[in-house]
């Protein structure tokens, strides 16, 4: 049976892991709440967002924090850039084909990445890679503890420039009552691409903030998106707080989970915790009634 | 319907030619050198694409070596041609490659990285008597299931293990064995569960207690739990036996968590390499691994190695394995001087291959496993891999117990 002290740092690491967690959900629910799509291609993208970070750190000695207020803007004119040549025009505004626009620019971007860099992960390692916070008995590490104060920051921003800005105002308008948004002067088409560059941007931020804790290779995304996915659902699909949340449960969830269970059994704690969560609010913990159905 | 000839259509008189030409086609063939194809089958994509693209890069080096002195000289300078396939990590991809390379004629196969692929594929060759040389792939049981066609100049699983044991036993035991428990972490599916399993048998009759067996599903994003279990039963080894990702964040973690221990040692370590080397400095110096490598004192060995970094390569053992099995099928033709089948396996059979800078005794067949063949223990030291163990390859004495990070 595991002391005590390893049940308080078990607890503590998952609520730093879920930081970082929500970090790559944060992107994913803005997207889902604006464009009412599942963005298939924010695992790859996560990915791009990385291996940048990795290039400016590897060939000009950038440390990733230092990178991330170059990175962040120019995974916004990516993402912007994807939906305004790529992503808008092929789907023609049906849903449908705007989830397999998004799966091919992931097939597209995934396979680029194994023809430039093949299938080798790569690590760094920065003045932060060792560097612990010691909170009495506990060592955190303190990129984990940055990256969780990063997603704090960061949803709490996300959520202030769409509740409080008239571009957020429009971007909620475009996601409510496109036809009424555009009657009223509001072009859809640039906002969708406006919110996809923006949750793409809050990628850029989570690739600086990710790398100086975990390797990077072209399919890394695969290891975040899925429990990104889970954490939008279980927080309520659009809802900022919903995802930080909904990061903070499922981080705990599979720290404890892989205390108790074992480590193999461990990670079945999060489909757990995420079922009986659904069992009781079919909707997430922030959503509306009525938004998982639809 | 016209009778009229159109470009691209077949008319009498062309069919004459063509048949004619057909006839006339062996008397050319036989003045020319005829080539011999070769099948090389990896996982190029796919999760194991690394190692697998490494195997390849090996074979492919050789065969140009082979063809840049001349080809195989006892049958008139023949050419290897390769025939690439890519296996993704799949057995039946594997398998059905099998079928489609003997179907292009190839004389033989190298492959195919993994164990599983290479189960598959060596069954499948050995439907058409095909000789397949593996090159990596520990598994036991790809030469003791009776196949004929199958060769493995390198070491296999049970060697490996109880090698690792022998060395690790006398580096403790000449350090005044300052470790006399560990951990062992490992991989859940069978390549840890098994070698694992293997080593908790053994550890005890070397004077090591086993404190804890610690599985872990690939991939683990976190490893701060499992060190702390490893921090609470104190151990003073942790041995480790999994894939290249989980590999590195444990060695992470377990610097991060200040765990003291007298050393660390992985048997075949995923992540063991001299890229983890030069990302992780501040973890990897120290660390121990029980590996397949070259023998570092070989003039030949630093040479190549020289050649694969000058061409902006990592050097890894999967080039290695990959370069020696193709040049252990070109000593088999020069020795048969034939690439047919029954030729090929004879020749391989009573094989005496020598021409490597492996830290191997002589090539001997037994059963189509190499008996001679061993790994080495080795130690990170000043971000370069040295090998530590056994004396007489040795480049380096080990650090044990490693220094204090």
């Amino acid at each position: 049976m595991p002391g005590f002290e390893i049940v308080a740092a078990s607890l503590a690491g998952g609520v730093l892991t879920g930081g970082v967690y929500a970090l790559a959900a944060l992107g994913l629910t803005l997207i889902y709440g604006v464009l009412h799509i599942v963005n298939f291609a924010h695992g790859a993208l996560l990915m791009v967002a990385m291996y940048g970070a990795w290039f400016l750190a590897t060939w000009l000695g950038v440390d990733p924090l230092v990178a991330l207020p170059v990175v962040t803007p120019v995974m916004f004119v990516l993402g912007w850039g994807l939906y305004r040549w790529v992503i808008g025009p092929v789907s023609r505004g049906e849903d449908r084909a705007i989830l397999l626009a998004t799966l091919g620019v992931s097939v597209v971007l995934e396979n680029l990445a194994l023809v430039l860099f093949r299938g080798d992960t790569r690590s760094i390692e920065t003045a932060l890679s060792y560097q612990m916070l010691e909170l009495g008995p506990l060592l955190l590490p303190l990129s984990k503890v940055i990256s969780a104060g990063v997603a704090m920051v960061l949803a709490a921003s996300l959520w202030a420039f769409i509740a409080m800005t008239s571009t957020g105002q429009a971007i909620r308008a475009v996601a409510r009552e496109p036809t009424g948004a555009r009657l009223v002067g509001i072009r859809p088409q640039r906002m969708f691409a406006l919110a996809y560059g923006i949750g793409i941007a809050s990628l850029g931020a989570a690739g600086c903030l990710l790398l100086p804790s975990f390797y990077v290779s072209p399919t890394v995304g695969e290891n975040f998106v899925l429990v990104a996915f889970t954490i939008v659902v279980l927080g309520g699909m659009g809802s900022f707080p919903g995802a930080l949340l909904g990061g903070v449960i499922v981080g705990v969830a599979e720290s404890l989970g892989g205390l108790f269970l074992g480590e193999s059994l461990g990670p079945i704690s999060i489909s757990l915790t995420f079922i009986a969560i659904l069992l009781l609010r079919p909707q997430g913990l922030f959503g509306r009634p009525g938004e998982a159905g639809r | 319907m016209s009778n009229s000839a159109v470009p691209g259509q077949l008319t009498r008189r062309s069919a004459v030619a063509a048949g004619l030409a057909t006839l006339a086609a062996p008397a050319v063939l036989r003045a020319a050198p005829s080539t011999i194809r070769l099948g090389l089958i990896h996982p190029v994509s796919g999760a194991l694409a690394f190692s697998g693209n490494q195997c390849r890069l090996g074979a492919t080096i050789a065969i140009d070596d082979i063809n840049g002195a001349g080809g195989v000289a006892a049958m008139g300078g023949a050419k290897i041609e390769p025939l690439l396939g890519d296996a993704q990590g799949r057995p039946e991809i594997a398998a059905s490659l099998v079928d489609q390379m003997a179907e292009q004629g190839a004389s033989a196969f190298v492959g195919c990285f993994a164990s599983a692929l290479g189960l598959a594929a060596t069954q499948a060759a050995a439907k058409y008597n095909i000789p397949f040389s593996i090159d990596s792939g520990i598994v036991d049981s790809l030469t003791t299931r009776g196949l004929a066609n199958v060769y493995r100049l390198f070491p296999n699983a049970s060697s490996v293990t109880a090698d690792s044991l022998l060395a690790l036993d006398m580096i403790n035991k000449k350090a005044g064995s300052p470790a006399k428990s560990c951990a062992i972490v490992h991989e859940d599916s069978a390549f840890g569960t098994q070698t694992a399993q293997q080593l908790a048998g053994l550890l005890p009759k070397i004077g090591i207690e086993v404190k804890a067996l610690i599985p872990h599903a690939t991939p683990t994003r976190d490893f701060t739990n499992i060190v702390l279990r490893i921090k609470q039963e104190k151990p003073d080894l942790v041995m480790i036996s999994n894939y290249q990702n989980e590999y590195v964040a444990l060695a992470r973690t377990l610097v991060q968590q200040r765990v003291e221990l007298v050393g660390t040692w992985s048997v075949a370590g995923g992540g063991f390499n001299l890229k983890f080397a030069k990302e992780q400095p501040g973890v990897a110096e120290g660390m121990l691994d029980f590996n397949h490598w070259y023998a570092p004192k070989n003039p030949k060995a630093v040479a190549f190695r020289k050649r694969v970094e000058e061409a902006g390569q990592t050097m890894t053992w999967e080039v290695l394995f990959g370069y020696f099995a193709v040049k252990l099928l070109g000593d088999a033709w020069q020795r048969a001087g034939s690439a047919g089948k029954e030729e090929t396996i004879a020749a391989l059979a009573s094989s005496t291959f020598a021409d490597h800078f492996m830290p191997y005794g002589p090539t001997k067949f037994t059963n189509g496993q190499n008996s001679g063949a061993h790994a080495v223990a080795l130690q990170i030291q000043k971000g370069d891999m040295e090998v530590v163990w056994p004396e007489e390859f040795a480049s380096a004495a080990a650090v044990f117990p490693r220094a204090k990070l």
